[in-house]
């Protein structure tokens, strides 16, 4: 990936070289100090519990977890789903990726948008909607609950967006002559695809394929409900010697090994990229679209389109009639039930007890990230230069959440938080901070760019007119940054309520979230539990998709694929 | 008298954008060793006469006919028809090359003859020894001349060039013409040529069309062209502006 120059230099080459602290390097402090506390200190203990169980240097727990048959199906397992899911979704998202870069159609932006819909709902949610469709009850009539089937489709259906968006906005920029050149040397239309265009976007296809690896192989909902007792990821894995085993010891080797796993991966990705990038003059994607020409072109325009609209559509439809229909008929009885706190039962808690919980988590949660981001933002933007070691480091340190899992960082406030200096344990603190943590990159990704784009005369013309940095940064800054803001807040929002990995290991039994009350829901037997899942599941779908329309609409014009 | 043997018989084409008529009912022949010069200013139809020649958009009616054989149902890359491209489209991840031999490698011919024959294209547009060189660090002029090449290669029956002087500028474009005229030349190639430059169609072609919201309003040798234009449109592209007040 190349990096742009920053158009206008900001400051002269000789002022560069003196170091000058400006107000705004201070912004760093609070979010670093946070990562530290509530990201690097439990990732440290989970090591540090891993290697010196006892207070020694102890590698025997190593070779016992890993000699351990159950334990070694589990990493068998987990590797070849993540490379099953990742080839299955890039097969089945290329020719979507080609959709977008290559046809204009009615309804183009729509679709490009309502893509994102899959990937930021709550995994338990699409979960659900999967059994709906294909589960023991679901109206496919085919049962694939229990198989690694439904575990590779939910998965494709999570990532199917990352390749589309990732690969066509790539695809986007290729000229058409480079095809068009080969067809009239002789290409068959076969050809340029695999002499022409693949080599050009074989580099965006990695860098999509390396997060959908990372996502399918750090899958903790979906392959906690839909995988069944035998297919089990290395993520559930630790959620179940830590929760049902209390084994910390055992689950403190599996997330390190997950973490080197992950390390390994994203080292390799970075590698592969520098290798194989190749640089070409890019055009806008307006010129290289084109409507479809002959009946060939217009038969795969309208099947990909359908193709699309069914499979992402499907699930939620399915989530949503069945949420209605009842035994009885077509009712509201499944979200009536929802309020009913069972007699005789003292661990039951209404579900709709939950909606209030996720609300309230997730309005800590987004209050939290959206300062802290913002504060990381200035900070790495602050310096003007985008080639500034210092900001680079910033940048890249806040995005090192993004590699571990939600149940690493679950799993590390657990052994970590509940004793002194720090007791968290019952703090309602304890789930909003974890959640931060789990939006944070996302937050700062959305903000650094659009602290960026603001075009560096503006603050200079600001500045020339007697305007303090402080002033230049409300006056100018602040408003232009505020839609961007709003999007991070939106995004931080939908994060949190759908967030399932940290929760489960940290949730107090009285005080479920939303995924949790639908996980725990979907564990009781009977009719009527499930279609109370799928009440829930509706419910949070609607809040999730609603949150999403709401960033897409103040989402910064011209900012990337996500 | 016996058919030409490249011949455009009444096509009309739409824009696959807006459906608006670019060209009208336009015809047009040329004969081996021929080089036609279709000359007009831009957004005059120009690049989409090729591209509909060349198969990459739909013709909505009339014939194209090479060698005796109607083209209708050919798709492109069967057409044997070499189309050179403004800008040159030089494909990035490919060296210089692998570029030459790419139509070469799709016809399956043997690697030593393959590596013969780039050779032999470089020797040709003068950049011998050039085979490794990435695409990258090719000047604007050794670009144009790899784009040449790489279109000869697989010796196509027709060739179509857009513009291919376009991105250069005109220093290089007054050293190159001449060059590639004697290339055309030499090689007696039946083609094609698009430019808005009357002196680029005047020292390459044997005839020229004058094309106009995509029709062809005078076709004639450049003497003739030259000494009566048909409208004080043909004049001006001629740059007489004088001679139509």
């Amino acid at each position: 990936m190349v990096s742009s120059v920053p158009l206008i230099y900001s400051a002269p080459q000789s002022r560069k070289r003196t170091p000058r602290l400006s107000w705004r390097a201070f912004a760093a402090v609070p979010p670093l100090a946070f990562l530290l506390i509530f990201f690097v200190w439990p990732v440290v203990a989970i090591i540090a519990r891993g290697l010196w169980p006892n207070g020694q240097l102890n590698l025997s727990a190593f070779g016992e977890v890993l000699s351990d048959p159950s334990i070694r199906r589990v990493l068998w397992f987990t590797l070849w789903e993540s490379v099953a899911s990742t080839v299955l979704c890039v097969a089945v998202a290329l020719p979507g990726a080609a959709l977008f870069a290559r046809y204009r159609f009615r309804g183009k932006r729509l679709l490009w948008s309502a893509l994102l819909v899959p990937f930021v709902l709550p995994t338990v949610v699409v979960a659900v909607s999967m059994l709906g469709l294909f589960g023991g009850r679901g109206v496919v009539g085919i049962d694939l609950s229990g198989t690694v089937w439904l575990v590779l489709i939910a998965h494709v259906y999570f990532n199917y967006a990352v390749v589309v968006r990732t690969v066509g906005s790539t695809w986007s920029t290729i000229d058409p002559r480079f095809e068009d050149s080969a067809r009239t040397l002789g290409a068959t239309p076969w050809q340029v695809f695999t002499r022409i265009v693949w080599p050009l976007i074989r580099s965006s296809v990695a860098a999509a394929a390396s997060i959908v690896f990372l996502f399918s192989f750090t899958s903790f909902g979906i392959v906690m409900i839909l995988g069944g007792v035998r297919n089990r990821t290395i993520e559930v894995e630790i959620y179940d010697q830590t929760a049902k085993f209390l084994r910390l010891d055992s689950a403190a080797v599996l997330a390190i090994v997950q973490l080197l796993a992950v390390i390994t991966i994203l080292l390799w990705f970075g590698r592969s990229q520098r290798r194989r990038a190749v640089v070409f003059d890019q055009r806008s994607a307006v010129e290289t679209a084109h409507p479809p020409l002959n009946v060939r072109q217009r038969f795969f325009v309208a099947s990909n389109v359908l193709f699309i609209v069914i499979f992402l559509g499907a699930p939620l439809l399915v989530l949503f009639i069945r949420s209605f229909s009842t035994p009885t008929g077509w009712s509201f009885a499944f979200y009536q039930a929802l309020g009913d706190s069972r007699g005789g039962s003292t661990s039951f808690v209404p579900p709709l007890d939950a909606v209030g919980n996720s609300l309230t988590y997730a309005l800590l949660a987004t209050v939290i990230t959206v300062i802290l981001g913002l504060c990381a933002a200035l900070a790495i933007t602050g310096t003007g230069s985008k080639k500034s070691r210092s900001a680079r480091w910033a940048d890249t340190f806040m995005m090192i959440p993004l590699g571990t899992s939600a149940v690493t960082v679950g799993f590390g406030f657990l052994i970590v938080f509940d004793e002194p200096p720090l007791n968290l344990r019952s703090s309602m603190w304890m789930i909003p901070i974890a959640h931060a943590i789990v939006a944070l990159p996302f937050v700062v990704r959305l903000l650094v760019p659009a602290l960026r784009s603001i075009d560096p005369k503006l603050k200079e013309a600001a500045a020339t007119l007697g305007a303090s940095p402080q002033r230049v940064w409300f006056s100018v800054e602040l408003p232009i940054v505020g839609r961007a803001l709003t999007a991070a807040a939106g995004f931080a929002f939908a994060v949190s309520l759908g967030e399932f990995g940290a929760t489960a290991f940290l949730v107090r039994p009285d005080r479920p979230t939303v995924p949790v009350a639908i996980f725990r829901a979907l564990g009781r037997p009977g009719e009527a539990n499930f279609g109370q899942a799928m009440a829930m599941s509706t419910i949070l779908m609607g809040i999730t998709v609603f949150v999403l329309l709401a960033i897409d609409h103040f989402r910064p014009a011209g900012v990337s694929e996500f | 008298m016996s058919q030409p043997f490249f011949e455009v018989d009444a096509i009309t084409v739409e824009s696959p954008n807006t459906q608006k008529t670019i060209i009208r009912d336009v015809s047009l022949t040329v004969e081996r060793g021929e080089v036609v010069a279709i000359l007009g200013s831009s957004g005059a139809g120009k690049s989409t006469f090729l591209r509909a020649i060349a198969g990459l958009v739909p013709v909505v009616t009339g014939r194209i006919f090479l060698d005796g054989t109607d083209l209708a149902h050919t798709p492109t890359h069967k057409r044997d028809i070499g189309m050179m491209f403004q800008e040159h489209a030089l494909f990035p991840h490919l060296d210089v090359g692998q570029n030459i031999a790419f139509g070469l490698k799709l016809a399956k011919v043997e690697k030593t003859k393959r590596e013969a024959r780039v050779s032999e294209l470089l020797n040709v547009v003068g950049l011998d020894g050039f085979e490794n060189r990435p695409i990258a660090s090719l000047s604007g002029g050794e670009r144009q001349r790899v784009a040449l090449a790489r279109t000869l290669a697989p010796s196509p029956r027709l060739l179509l060039l857009d513009e291919p002087m376009g991105s250069l500028d005109r220093v290089l474009r007054d050293r190159l013409v001449p060059e590639l005229g004697e290339i055309l030349r030499s090689l007696e190639l039946a083609a094609l040529y698009v430019t808005h430059d009357y002196a680029e169609a005047f020292a390459l072609a044997h005839r020229i069309a004058v094309m106009d919201d995509g029709n062809i309003v005078q076709c004639d040798t450049p003497e003739v062209v030259n000494a009566a234009p048909v409208s004080s449109h043909v004049a001006g592209l001629l740059g007489h502006r004088s001679r139509w007040r």
